[in-house]
């Protein structure tokens, strides 16, 4: 009997369109007003995608196995949004050194990471959570506890408001970033080494890849990717503070199990982790809208998220 | 491949490194706090140490086999929600034993539900302990919304400043601990630990019975975590839901100081046992050296850093001589 099998992306992104269609028959949801529906559609896609683009680089690391994983993207994501926050303070002429200043700074810090992975052999999980610490504290020290800065009005304009068609410019950003990623996963070198260091690291070096190389690569796109969503927080939420980052951190890594991503490496893809945002996103805005008190809320969450891992995030048995 | 004195030194004896470095904190301790060696100041400092102690050693019988469990915390969160809400202040002394008991139950039945979904269901540790933790965590908040409510002074009192024959309790704790977790590593459970941290899908050829190996750890890393929540409420003498969400990544950080590989089947448990006490140390070093209080974040995780990078430091540099 041919087994029936689904992938994960589109799992999740069936899911997240039947929970969305649920979503309408909730008291205070949006019902049969169409337009109040793709209203709110857009609106949470609008904000999966800052989950989406945090998870590109956490999805990276993770493909790359050996318990690859990016805890220190929270705090990048804070200090990537208080540097954008500084360096632009209101002038649109900022914006793009501020950019390009973010990338290399978030780059510079996941090859931090990267050379302590390879060369100290600390393990990731640990050498990212240290660096997390680190950059928490640089950033308490830099500016102990307020920043001076301002927003461009371009970056408002382009990331928080609709573009084109009352589509919302982050979403469109969100589609040239994805089209990258994809890009760079399935159409490149780096991305075929990327999955082959993932499955086997001594197996990949002997067949002539560069799998030191390409460790301080992976975690240094990382870093930039996740400065990058730093970057376009702040172009939304508009304000920065201590504790942006952080509450990103955990829903990446979830984001990238629920669309599929192995966490031992080797097996995924972004779309998998786009849609794993979108159904994070669309879940806790939907108990939101239930009017769940906190507590009821997170155990609701956990809870779900133990469910769609269940369904899709087994691993073999030992048996097979 | 040819080892240097110092990695092998350092594999045959997991806990070197975490013992210089314990070492070296007390020391640098000492320099800036004298009164460090006064029976006084030890008995205090280990009644705070005590709660990350456990939480450490519980996660790192996890670590050991492979595992990680980031919902320890949380665990640690509802007993002091527990305790607070059924106790109370007010509470019979006698009914906050029974507690006590009913909280050492909890965390095992959380460790269960962990065990379960990563032993049986073959789910992956970091993701499903997340997602746990954020159920209890939200129970913890169910139970007690605000921090308040707490335990019989008299028996908070029993942890804060009773010290039979001169010492803390921590002291009677402790080396209890690594006296199980001696005669625990020569029975077969311990050699299966390592077995199965070594290499999972070998040790199941072998008919170590991998699943309720994985399965135990998780209920003694929730247990372990009852007990500190109880040790934590005592400490504090009150309630607070959210009193373990800093600790999980500090028993985490207190583990792989304390020598024992994340990828599992190196350390035991007396490492990270030094390692949370030194965790500890450094916060202690940090407040008395007079560390302006902006600094004090960044200068407590470069030393950590500094403790984690130290191992791979020195290889580097053996490595490097002809």
């Amino acid at each position: 009997m041919k087994k029936f099998t689904i992938s994960p992306p589109i799992a999740a992104v069936i899911l997240a369109v039947v929970l969305f269609v649920l979503s309408g028959f909730l008291p205070n949801s949006f019902g049969t007003d169409m337009a109040a529906a793709s209203n709110q559609a857009v609106n949470i896609i609008r904000l999966s995608v800052f989950l989406g683009i945090i998870a590109a680089g956490q999805t990276l690391v993770i493909i790359s196995g050996s318990e690859g994983i990016d805890l220190s993207a929270g705090s990048v994501v804070t200090l990537s949004a208080i540097l954008t926050w500084t360096i632009v303070s209101g002038k649109d002429a900022n914006v793009i050194p501020a950019l390009i200043a973010v990338l290399f700074v978030g780059a510079f810090i996941g090859l931090l990471n990267g050379i302590g992975i390879t060369f100290l052999k600390i393990s990731p999980f640990v050498m990212t959570l240290g660096m997390s610490g680190l950059i928490t504290g640089l950033v308490i020290v830099a500016n102990h506890g307020n920043a001076q800065g301002r927003l461009a009005p371009i970056m408002t304009k382009v990331i928080g408001r609709p573009l084109i068609f009352g589509i919302p410019g982050a979403i469109i950003i969100y589609v040239f970033f994805a089209i990258i990623m994809w890009l760079i996963l399935e159409r490149s070198t780096f991305g075929k080494n990327l999955f082959a260091i993932g499955v086997n690291r001594v197996t990949s070096k002997l067949s002539g890849v560069n799998v030191t190389g390409m460790v301080l690569a992976t975690y240094a796109l990382a870093g930039a990717l996740s400065a990058f969503g730093g970057f376009m927080v702040v172009g939304n939420t508009g304000v920065v503070f201590l504790s942006l980052g952080a509450p990103f951190l955990f829903p990446s890594i979830a984001a990238v199990a629920v669309g599929g991503t192995l966490l031992s490496g080797g097996k995924g893809s972004y779309f998998g982790s786009m849609a794993g945002a979108l159904v994070l996103i669309l879940i806790s805005s939907l108990l939101t809208t239930m009017q769940m008190i906190d507590a009821v809320r997170q155990m609701v969450l956990g809870a779900t998220l133990l469910l769609l891992i269940s369904i899709y995030g087994r691993q073999r048995g030992f048996r097979q | 491949m040819k080892l240097t004195r110092f990695q092998y030194l350092s594999l045959r004896y997991p806990y070197l490194l975490a013992a210089i470095i314990f070492i070296l904190a007390l020391l640098v301790n000492f320099y800036f706090q004298k009164s460090i060696l006064e029976p006084n100041t030890i008995n205090n400092n280990l009644r705070v140490f005590l709660p990350l102690v456990l939480l450490a050693a519980g996660q790192s019988i996890v670590i050991l086999t492979g595992g990680i469990d980031i919902s320890v915390g949380s665990i640690v969160s509802i007993v002091s929600a527990l305790l607070a809400t059924r106790v109370g202040l007010e509470g019979a002394v006698e009914q906050t034993l029974i507690w006590f008991g009913i909280a050492l139950l909890v965390g095992i039945a959380a460790g269960s539900i962990n065990g379960f979904f990563i032993a049986y269901l073959r789910l992956q540790p970091i993701i499903t302990t997340y997602a746990t933790s954020f159920f209890f965590g939200g129970l913890a908040l169910f139970i007690l919304p605000q921090p308040g409510g707490g335990i019989p002074k008299e028996v908070a009192e029993v942890y804060r400043t009773s010290n039979p024959f001169g010492l803390h309790w921590a002291f009677y704790v402790i080396p209890l601990l690594i006296f199980v977790w001696l005669l625990v590593r020569q029975t077969r459970y311990g050699r299966y630990l390592f077995a199965v941290g070594g290499k999972a899908q070998a040790a199941y050829e072998t008919a170590v019975p991998v699943n309720q190996v994985i399965f135990s750890t998780y209920v003694i890393s929730g247990f372990m975590a009852a007990l500190s929540g109880i040790c934590i409420t005592l400490l504090t003498g009150s309630g607070n839901p959210q009193i373990g969400d800093p600790m999980t990544l500090q028993a985490i950080t207190a583990v792989v100081i304390g020598g024992t590989a994340m990828s599992g089947g190196v350390g035991g448990v007396a490492g990270p046992i030094m390692g949370a006490i030194t965790l500890g140390v450094i916060k202690n070093i940090i407040s008395f050296a007079n560390i302006d209080t902006w600094w004090q974040t960044f200068v407590n995780a470069i030393i950590i850093v500094t403790a984690l990078a130290a191992p791979g430091v020195i290889s580097l540099f053996r490595r490097n001589k002809p």
